[in-house]
């Protein structure tokens, strides 16, 4: 028979060892922060953001067109992933139980699982295998990766708002078109831009679905149908190769993007606070 | 004030007749329901896609692309076992470290943390989730692989004598499936952690109330009345982690060492699919070769798709109870 003592000795134990495990989960994070501003900073310059890439042994190269490609992908990313992402979320919000719904609710985490190499090579298959490496071609793999993301952030958004205020716009007379874009998606607003950023942060560092689509560039270019630079390729580039200068650069180049990323990320939590608070308190 | 609503009510009125209004709800439903329709066609588009290119080798090799070992694109033998062995390894050494942590961090955080802690802690642990694959690559090359190399490695090996068993040995060269385990735990850890938050969560408090009441410890009440109560969630979460290491591409063809050689040991180099996909796609030399990667593309697109079918059916069978 286990005496009360020991048992609360027990209880102590394992909760003792959940902190720990809390502060193991969080130890990588800040280590890889700690190694990024310490390495990334002292190399960090003007000319890592104005100057282009050269060769080896030059000094004062830069990314400054791999800096331009990622925001250019994310914009492409973004004209195909928000519309489709929100109209989609609109469509699961409001017809909630029909065949489509519960395949495209389905089917959009599925699809949010799959690998990003497995997009990438889709998108090589379908637009890169012709024609050739394309800016164009890297924006569309990342806009197919954002519309999972977007499309599940809106539903869960849409379906927070009151129905009393579906109600009273469609009992004043308002089309059901006009209930949902001028009342419901408005009211959710914040909510879905939230979920915009969280998504823009998400693929914002992706580097897997860039490798045979955007193929990464070590020239200023800004065509749709080029080849064009992005961040994490060149970062990727600059890591496995052999020389120190580059490994300097590949660490600046990661100090920016996570900045990047970070600066979305926390700004998405902002812009609706309550949304992650409510999750733990 | 009646008044005024009346009138605007009836200029609103003559303003969108309510044929307009059946055209416009036309109109936005087709809208819609066409990007809706999007994301199943997306799904279906892409597993086409890359069937019908992996068709070629599939049909030439055939199952041998998963059990043979032999890869050798100028004899045009395409076995990728080794890389399929690798991605299976590689994950499992990621859950057996990242589970037992990620489950801690969401005790910790639904039941024991003080209020202050919970917010900056559930952030910082949610962040490890936005932090890029290729920074993590970075990092994996210059300050783990280092430190694996020198006092992890050696420690693991003589010092505690894992050496006699036959997952240690050989020597310490760094790049390894141990490295890629280890970057891959942090990776799926968030994924994990944040599920099984969300389940602990929905347990309702009259069953943790029922055990403290029944002479519980506050451990014995989360083992004996919490967590059997979110098992399946918490095993959702634990496939959907899954279904991130097997995937992931960046960060293990950084780390692995990128050897296509099947070892018992951690501490040997190995491959992935998703890095044999990688490293070969665009220097594939012929059609042959190309097809040959869409089919280990095609095996990691069903491999992942099953994973995490069953991670969400596990998990939204969860929150369909707690609805109930």
């Amino acid at each position: 028979m286990k005496t009360i003592r020991s048992r609360h000795l027990v209880s102590g134990g394992m909760i003792a060892l959940t902190y720990l495990a809390a502060f193991m989960a969080i130890l990588p994070l800040i280590l890889i922060l700690i190694h990024l501003v310490a390495k990334g900073a002292s190399s960090l310059s003007i000319s890592f953001f104005t100057n282009m890439p050269r060769p080896v042994g030059e000094a004062g190269g830069g990314m400054a067109n791999a800096i331009v490609g990622t925001l250019m992908l994310i914009g492409i990313a973004c004209l195909i992933g928000l519309p489709v992402g929100i109209g989609a979320g609109l469509y699961l919000a409001e017809k909630r139980t029909t065949p489509l719904a519960y395949a495209a609710r389905f089917l959009s985490d599925v699809l949010n699982g799959l690998p990003s190499i497995v997009i990438g090579i889709f998108a090589w298959e379908l637009l890169v295998k012709h024609r050739g490496f394309s800016a164009l071609a890297g924006g569309v793999a990342l806009g197919a990766m954002m519309i999972p993301l977007v499309t599940r952030t809106t539903e869960e958004m849409l379906l927070t708002v009151p129905n009393s205020l579906r109600e009273a716009a469609l009992a004043l007379g308002y089309a059901k078109w006009r209930t949902s874009i001028a009342i419901v998606l408005r009211t959710s607003l914040a909510g879905i831009a939230t979920g915009a950023l969280v998504a823009i942060a998400r693929i914002a560092g992706e580097t897997a679905p860039l490798l045979f689509t955007a193929f990464g560039n070590t020239f200023w270019s800004t065509s749709l149908r080029q080849a064009i630079a992005a961040l994490p390729l060149q970062i990727y580039v600059y890591s496995i190769s052999a020389y120190e200068e580059w490994h300097r650069l590949a660490w600046a180049g990661a100090l920016v993007l996570i900045t990047l990323v970070l600066v979305i990320s926390i700004a998405a939590r902002f812009v609706t606070r309550s949304r992650f608070g409510a999750a733990v308190d | 004030m009646t008044a005024l609503s009346a009138q605007w009510f009836d200029r609103e009125r003559r303003r969108l007749s309510l044929d307009q209004a059946a055209v416009g709800d036309k109109i936005y439903g087709v809208l819609t329901g066409f990007c809706a329709l999007i994301i199943p066609a997306l799904v279906v588009a892409i597993g086409v896609a890359i069937f019908a290119a992996a068709w070629p080798a599939l049909s030439k090799v055939g199952f041998s692309i998963v059990t043979s070992s032999d890869w050798d694109v100028a004899a045009g033998k395409f076995g990728a076992a080794p890389a399929v062995f690798g991605t299976l390894v590689s994950s499992a050494v990621a859950l057996i470290i990242a589970t037992p942590l990620a489950v801690g961090v969401a005790i910790f955080l639904s039941e024991f943390s003080p209020t202050w802690l919970r917010q900056p802690v559930g952030f910082l642990v949610d962040l490890l989730a936005a932090i890029p694959s290729v920074v993590y690559g970075l990092w994996g090359i210059f300050v783990l692989i280092p430190l694996l190399r020198d006092p992890v490695m050696p420690f693991l090996r003589d010092t505690l004598h894992l050496g006699a068993t036959p997952f240690f040995t050989g020597p310490a060269y760094g790049p390894s499936m141990l490295a890629a385990g280890l970057i891959l735990a942090i990776m799926a850890l968030p994924y994990i952690s944040a599920v099984s938050r969300e389940v602990l969560l929905a347990v309702p408090r009259s069953q943790r109330e029922a055990a403290l009441a029944l002479g519980a410890t506050r451990w014995e009440m989360i083992r004996d009345a919490v967590v059997p109560y979110a098992r399946s969630g918490i095993i959702g979460g634990i496939m959907l982690g899954l279904g991130r290491a097997l995937g992931e591409t960046m960060a293990v063809t950084m780390v692995i060492g990128n050897r296509l050689e099947i070892s018992s040991s951690l501490f040997a180099p190995g491959y992935t699919m998703a890095s044999l996909i990688a490293n070969e796609f665009s220097e594939a030399t012929n059609d042959l070769h190309l097809s040959a990667l869409m089919a280990v593309g095609a095996v990691l697109f069903v491999l992942t798709l099953i994973v995490n079918a069953i991670a969400r059916w596990l998990v939204w069978s969860v929150s369909r109870g707690r609805a109930k």
